[in-house]
């Protein structure tokens, strides 16, 4: 299983999740660094994020929107404050406006990725903390939640068109 | 909707409240067992008083709630206060998860030798 851990707590209103893959560090990195690959898995399958903007410098700014099967375009932006190939990124993110500019009163989430080496496999540790639950709830009204559940009967249909590819 | 709706100054003391680290600790006590503010009070290095004030800040956020039993002031977690937080924290873990998945799916796609992927 690619998910080793998960852990809530609640009352700093954060979700640690731990994973582990079959490449190297290097590899790993790419799908943060990449916008193509990082829109390939950041949306859940019929929810596809798309990135307009992929700044990926410290400072540097991203801004994309996922698709809905309704056709909605709801937008989110990001800020690399860190970035320390191939090892730590850590981004502010929240949600934007149709012009792509930050919804200040939705507030900031702030991300820490780390990517360790385990002998040539990587372990990849996400930390994501909200500054509140009504930015946690718009998050997933982002199209996720609905994604979410259709994508535990499309995952399958997903991995079988990949390993078929 | 995710959950229920709050309306602003819920939001707001929902989150000042959190904002503590005491409150968080007191938070995170009285939602395994139940303790009295004198209990609580005895943890902390500070006044009851104090402590007392932290405990009526989490009431009002509606993530404790205080009973009085005979001489002493009860307090215990809010179990609906913080329900929704984690159901909201249960679908993001799958997100996450699934994130996870769909990365590795693409990991495998390459072959080991050939992995670089142009810029």
């Amino acid at each position: 299983m690619t998910v080793i851990s998960t852990t809530k707590n609640p009352e700093a209103l954060s979700l640690t999740l731990t994973a582990e893959f079959d490449a190297d560090v290097e590899r790993v990195w790419q799908i943060w660094e990449d916008p193509r690959q990082l829109e390939r898995w950041w949306g859940p399958p019929g929810y596809p994020a798309t990135f307009e903007k992929h700044e990926f410098t410290p400072g540097g700014k991203a801004a994309y929107y996922m698709t809905t099967p309704e056709g909605e375009k709801p937008r989110g932006w990001w800020r690399f404050t860190r970035i320390e190939r191939p090892h730590r990124l850590e981004i502010d993110d929240g949600f934007a406006d149709e012009s792509g500019a930050p919804v200040e009163e939705m507030g900031t989430g702030h991300m820490v990725v780390t990517l360790e080496d385990l002998a040539g496999r990587t372990r990849m540790t996400v930390l994501s903390i909200f500054e509140s639950e009504e930015q946690m709830s718009a998050m997933l009204e982002m199209g996720m939640e609905e994604g979410m559940k259709q994508a535990a009967g499309q995952i399958d249909s997903v991995l079988a068109a990949h390993a078929n590819a | 909707m995710v959950v229920d709706q709050l309306d602003d100054a819920g939001i707001d003391r929902l989150f000042q409240a959190l904002a503590d680290p005491t409150r968080r600790d007191i938070v995170r006590r009285v939602t395994l067992g139940e303790y009295s503010v004198s209990g609580l009070a005895a943890l902390y290095a500070m006044s009851f008083a104090a402590v007392q004030k932290h405990v009526a800040v989490l009431e009002r956020a509606t993530l404790v709630s205080k009973e009085r039993r005979g001489r002493e002031q009860i307090v215990r977690g809010n179990h609906e206060g913080l329900q929704n937080v984690r159901r909201l924290l249960d679908e993001y873990e799958e997100i996450w998860r699934q994130r996870a998945a769909r990365i590795a799916d693409i990991l495998a796609e390459e072959p080991k030798n050939n992995r670089r992927v142009p810029q």
